[in-house]
């Protein structure tokens, strides 16, 4: 999992070609905390694909924000750096995250 | 295998249910489909739980809980449990990736946040419409903030998020609070803090983001437009109004009164074998000391059924 922050959010999603994964997460977040482990074993799987990467959102509030996030969990996915789905809040959960990974292989 | 106890959540409940159930050497399960903790791991601070003193945080909580648990033996898994048969001796709980067979089942499903139920609401969860202080406050750095609800929980988390927002308008629907009177006193003496009374919720709106709702009075009927400041270009909405039981699973299969499982004092449902125990059950506090010994009756009368109904 590629570690995001201010610096290469737009190299790594906005200007990347092909599949990104972005988790959106942070320290205090334990529904966040929850899923991660589901997520690195859906990229072991899934890999080949979609690059998986995950933003720490007190590390980066603005670009988040920038995303229009503000909430959290949030699993977005982007193709060719737009922003094409995703699972949100509640929605966020071991079974729709695996669904929604599966829709981009 | 079939185990003598499996419990169907790992909140407050189930983790003190796994506790005494594991302790009294039953093979015991814990089946859970998301955090470990419920709902108390979304909170910072536990005030109230004797002996949890000199903040504790929920999730701190819950990781002693879960150690405990475990400590004595009880297994913990991730999955969520789809429906059950459970009119049988063995009871068959069928999850998203395994079927579980049990003598026992303690049902722990605790319960969910109720939703305003206004237009724009879903659409702007997680874009400025928020359920978990701890999970989303830190968007809200410098930013204003209403916190839906006048209960405990509201009143705690909203002064949790003055510790980001510019300000935290509590929007209540009554005039005065419900939450106890201790920390209402705490909310009134804070400066960052202010009251919208006799208020509701109508509408949400906001192009990306939340940007504007509508507030009516409940007295007046009068209904007031409240736009984002035009530098932060969004705001909170922090909702705290109530729970409902997590009890899908269960309808029609056990008694249950507004949705909420019908037990009695040894948590015992209608279904021999099958116990209820924490925030989904018919009681008058929905809080983490009587969750838990919710649970320790729970198992312990799991135990006692276990006893007289299978042969070693
Ligand atoms: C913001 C907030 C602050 C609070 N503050 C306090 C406080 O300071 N003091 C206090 O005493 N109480 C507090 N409470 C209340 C307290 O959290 C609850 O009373 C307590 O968590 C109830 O425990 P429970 O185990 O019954 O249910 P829950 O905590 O709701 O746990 C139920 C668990 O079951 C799981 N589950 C549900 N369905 C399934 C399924 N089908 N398959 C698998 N797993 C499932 C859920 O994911 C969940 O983890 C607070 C609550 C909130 C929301």
């Amino acid at each position: 999992m590629i570690e995001l922050n201010k610096e290469n959010f737009e190299e790594e999603v906005l200007t990347a070609e092909g599949t990104v994964l972005v988790d959106f997460w942070s320290p205090s977040c334990e529904p966040c905390k929850a899923l991660m482990p589901h997520v690195h074993e859906l990229e072991e799987k899934h890999g080949d694909k979609i690059k998986f990467t995950s933003l720490d959102i007190t590390k980066a509030r603005r670009v988040a924000i920038g995303q229009k996030v503000m909430g959290l969990p949030v699993i977005a996915i982007y193709q060719n750096g737009e922003r094409v789905d995703g699972v949100v809040g509640d929605e966020a959960t071991t079974k729709s995250v695996k669904e929604l990974i599966e829709k981009f292989c | 295998m079939i185990y003598d106890v499996v419990i169907i959540g790992s909140g407050p409940a189930g983790l003190s249910a796994g506790l005494y159930a594991a302790r009294a050497r039953m093979s015991t399960l814990i089946i859970e489909k998301e955090a470990a903790g419920g709902q108390i791991a979304t909170t910072d601070e536990v005030a109230n739980y004797p002996g949890s003193v000199e903040n504790v945080t929920g999730p701190a909580l819950v990781s002693r809980m879960v150690e405990q648990a475990e400590g004595f033996g009880a297994k913990r898994i991730t999955d969520t449990i789809e429906s059950v048969d459970v009119t049988g001796k063995v009871k068959i709980l069928k999850g998203e990736n395994e079927e579980y067979q049990a003598k026992s089942v303690i049902v722990a499903t605790g319960a969910v946040p109720k939703h305003i139920g206004c237009p724009g609401e879903k659409e702007l969860t997680g874009r400025g419409v928020s359920y978990c202080a701890t999970c989303d406050g830190a968007f809200f750095e410098e930013l204003e903030v209403f916190v839906v609800g006048g209960g405990d929980s509201a009143v705690e988390e909203a002064m949790y998020l003055t510790k980001f927002a510019r300000k935290v308008t509590i929007v209540h629907r009554r005039d005065e609070l419900r939450a106890a009177k201790s920390i209402q006193e705490k909310a009134f003496k804070n400066e960052k803090i202010d009251f919208l009374w006799n208020s509701v919720i109508t509408d949400l709106k906001g192009d990306g983001l939340l940007e504007t709702m509508t507030v009516k009075n409940v007295k007046t009927g009068e209904e007031t437009e409240i736009h984002a400041d035009e530098d932060d270009g969004t705001f909170g909405v922090f909702v705290f109004i109530g729970y409902d039981p997590a009890n899908k699973l269960f309808e029609g299969l056990v008694e249950m009164e507004n949705g909420y499982i019908v037990s009695d004092d040894n948590m015992k449902t209608s279904i021999p074998g099958v116990f209820a125990a924490g925030d989904n059950r018919v009681k008058s506090l929905r809080q983490v000391v009587t969750a838990t010994a919710d649970g320790a009756i729970a198992a312990t009368q799991a135990e006692k059924y276990i006893e007289e109904n299978f042969e070693e």
